[in-house]
């Protein structure tokens, strides 16, 4: 980790804006582009007053052209650039598609791993603004079945410097997942309840200097006993919510990097509790949380005392009005809990 | 350079132009409740406001017939209104209420409705333009002699379906009229940063598609312009590009700072309102009294409050029904 400097209170977006800052003064191959990025600061404001700092030719505006984006970063990453591309809404990445699936992910294999593409590919991902079906989505199984990319979500505004960082210093290319609900503090999926402002969260002091949070390390949210939890992005403080509420001794792991993935950590967890609850946001159907059910059975079948449990969001586009419906809140991942601890 | 404010005679009778008035202001009307609306937390979510643009659609739509389509983009809710959506079912979509013209599932940006034949309300930048081709291709293989009208910003110019659209639309010939509403800005980047070639036409004509260019602002002129492509298109000529030069007088959406413009050139750019200008020019020529246009406001002002009453009202869709309509019933 490594911290060179004191710590400040920061948003999400504080962090992330902190890491483009301190990769852009480190490392002269450093260039952020996207969709309004530059001049607006981009629809989020995080990379807002880099380019002012950095210059025109460091931090640009593209068009409106996701698949130019991804593919010229690649082209630039194989000349020894670290391009962070930034793709407005994780909704918008599809036109994108080929370019990540068959240029971004192959190039070291395709060729024999005499190129690389060290880009990372910034994305706000997830609901609960009312965003409906093209603003609001959870793509990370998208990414996490396509070899070669890694997959990360943060869920704080420490783990988000250190872990963007640590993806733009990857020498792979990293598509890095920023839940938006998560932005300017640790929701819970009370939607009804005031925003807890990330500078009441211990996660939301952050170092000002460099440094960075490993990609494949989970981290434990909450230690418990009766069972474990596999989550990430907004779902760790639902979860959190539904355990405090119930009164289940859940331990909570928040997976952090959902591809490579930290199997130990989810392995000796599942082994002491002996019952799994997997909870995303995304649709259920081939979701990450088949991944994990897998692997957790897989690794840990002998000591599972009951089967595994998904709480996911509907296998339904996001809907608009009805969305809290649709977001497996607190009390959806707490009847979780009790199905789970009942077999 | 911009221009000055559209002038000139209006080559039509008192009735048809009142008629298009009337519709921009319904548009104006309604455009200004939502915007108060959102702030009550009525309306939630992203809602993308077509205030300064309603020359375009008005101009545009009321050159079509009711056989022909119509695909835009989320800044929709003009043209769904013109095509006749009703003005209760856009609002109660825009409140997410069950009486949507698309239950409430979409929204602001994802109106559909079959019986006026508009096929969204397509959120994705660019994303209506290959429908577009489709809907005519399936039209012209199954005999009918139809438009599809597909409305798009400036901005979808730079997506790969744009150029894949043009390029089949014009190989195949297809009746498609491509419909550019150039408001100058894809979301907060200028046209000229963000196209190679600034001259949309040009761009379109590189395809082998006709192109032509009219003010967006003058109602007159896209009215006109439109029903010469229409015409070349629906006698099987091909597709047809419409530049429509506009302004949006509002934010991109209602979270934008709008530092990418200065005052200065919004005001400009408000002098040539659609509204007040047509309106100007047609009590010129003694088609339009100060009276006619108090009275056709207050029918609008009217609509909308009826339109607000009826969401208000309205039932939100049951939960259960969510999972309707995501594959075909059993």
């Amino acid at each position: 980790m490594g911290a060179e400097s004191g710590t400040v209170p920061m948003t999400m977006i504080q962090a992330l804006r902190s890491a483009m800052d301190v990769m852009l003064d480190r490392d002269p191959g450093v260039v952020i582009f996207g969709e309004d990025v530059g001049y607006f600061g981009g629809v989020f404001r995080c990379t807002e007053g880099l380019q002012k700092k950095y210059g025109t030719s460091r931090v640009f505006d593209t068009p409106i052209s996701e698949s130019g984006i991804v593919g010229a970063a690649v082209g630039m990453g194989a000349y020894g650039l670290r391009p962070v591309v930034e793709i407005q809404f994780a909704d918008y990445f599809y036109p994108a598609t080929d370019q990540i699936v068959s240029e971004v992910a192959r190039l070291r294999y395709r060729s024999a791993g005499e190129f690389i593409a060290p880009l990372t590919i910034r994305m706000p991902c997830g609901g609960g603004i009312y965003g409906g079906q093209t603003h609001s989505q959870s793509p990370e199984a998208f990414f996490t079945h396509v070899c070669g990319l890694r997959t990360v979500m943060p869920s704080n505004p420490y783990d988000a410097k250190g872990l963007l960082i640590a993806s733009i210093e990857c020498d792979d290319p990293v598509i890095f997942l920023e839940p938006k609900r998560l932005y300017n503090g640790p929701f819970d999926g009370h939607h009804e309840r005031p925003v807890v402002p990330w500078s009441q969260h211990p996660r939301g002091e952050v170092p000002e200097g460099h440094y960075t949070v490993p990609l494949e390390s989970a981290a434990v949210q909450r230690a418990g006993s009766e069972l474990t939890v596999l989550t990430y992005g907004t779902m760790v403080y639902v979860s959190e919510a539904a355990a405090q509420e119930s009164g289940v001794d859940a331990e909570i792991i928040d997976l952090r990097s959902l591809w490579p993935l930290d199997l130990d950590t989810v392995v000796e967890s599942v082994k002491k509790t002996g019952r799994c609850v997997v909870v995303h946001e995304a649709t259920r159907t081939s979701g990450f949380g088949a991944e994990l059910a897998a692997l957790v059975q897989e690794h840990c079948f002998y000591h599972l005392e009951a089967p595994i449990e998904r709480v996911t969001g509907w296998d339904t586009p996001y809907p608009h009005a009805q969305e809290w419906a649709y977001f497996p809140g607190p009390d959806r991942v707490a009847a979780g809990f009790r199905r789970v601890l009942e077999k | 350079m911009i221009a000055p404010p559209p002038s000139g005679p209006v080559p039509w009778d008192k009735h048809f132009a009142q008629e298009l008035l009337f519709d921009m202001l319904r548009i104006r009307r309604m455009e200004e409740k939502c915007a108060e609306l959102y702030g009550a937390q009525k309306i939630r979510g992203f809602l993308h406001l077509y205030i300064g643009e309603e020359a375009c659609a008005v101009g545009a739509l009321h050159a079509l017939t009711p056989e022909d389509a119509i695909v835009a983009t989320y800044r929709e809710h003009g043209h769904a209104l013109v095509r006749g959506v009703p003005m209760n079912a856009i609002m109660a979509e825009m409140f997410g209420k069950s009486a949507g013209c698309s239950r409430g599932r979409g929204g602001s940006m994802h109106l559909f409705d079959a019986a006026a034949r508009f096929y969204g309300g397509n959120a994705i930048v660019g994303g209506g333009l290959p429908l577009a081709a489709g809907l005519a291709l399936a039209d012209r293989m199954q005999g009918r002699q139809r438009v599809t009208a597909c409305v798009f910003g400036e901005g979808a110019m730079a997506e790969g379906a744009f150029h894949e659209s043009m390029n089949l639309a014009a190989l195949w010939r297809l009746p498609v009229l491509f419909c550019c509403e150039n408001n100058l800005y894809a979301m907060g980047t200028a046209l000229g940063r963000s196209e190679s070639q600034t001259d949309l036409c040009a761009k379109a004509g590189s395809y082998g598609v006709p192109a032509q260019k009219a003010d967006g602002m003058d109602v007159v002129a896209v009215h006109e312009a439109m029903k010469a492509a229409a015409h070349q298109v629906r006698e099987g000529l091909g597709p047809f590009f419409l530049e429509l030069q506009t302004y949006r007088f509002r934010a991109h959406s209602m979270f934008d700072p709008e530092l990418y413009r200065d005052k200065a050139e919004v005001e400009q750019w408000k002098r040539r309102g659609p509204i007040h200008t047509f309106s100007a020019r047609l009590k010129a020529e003694g088609k339009l009294t100060e009276g006619e246009f108090l009275a056709l406001d207050a029918r609008a002002n009217a609509q909308v409050q009826a339109a607000v009453e009826f969401a208000e009202a309205a039932a939100w869709e049951p939960v259960e029904d969510l999972l309707r309509d995501v594959v075909a019933p059993t």
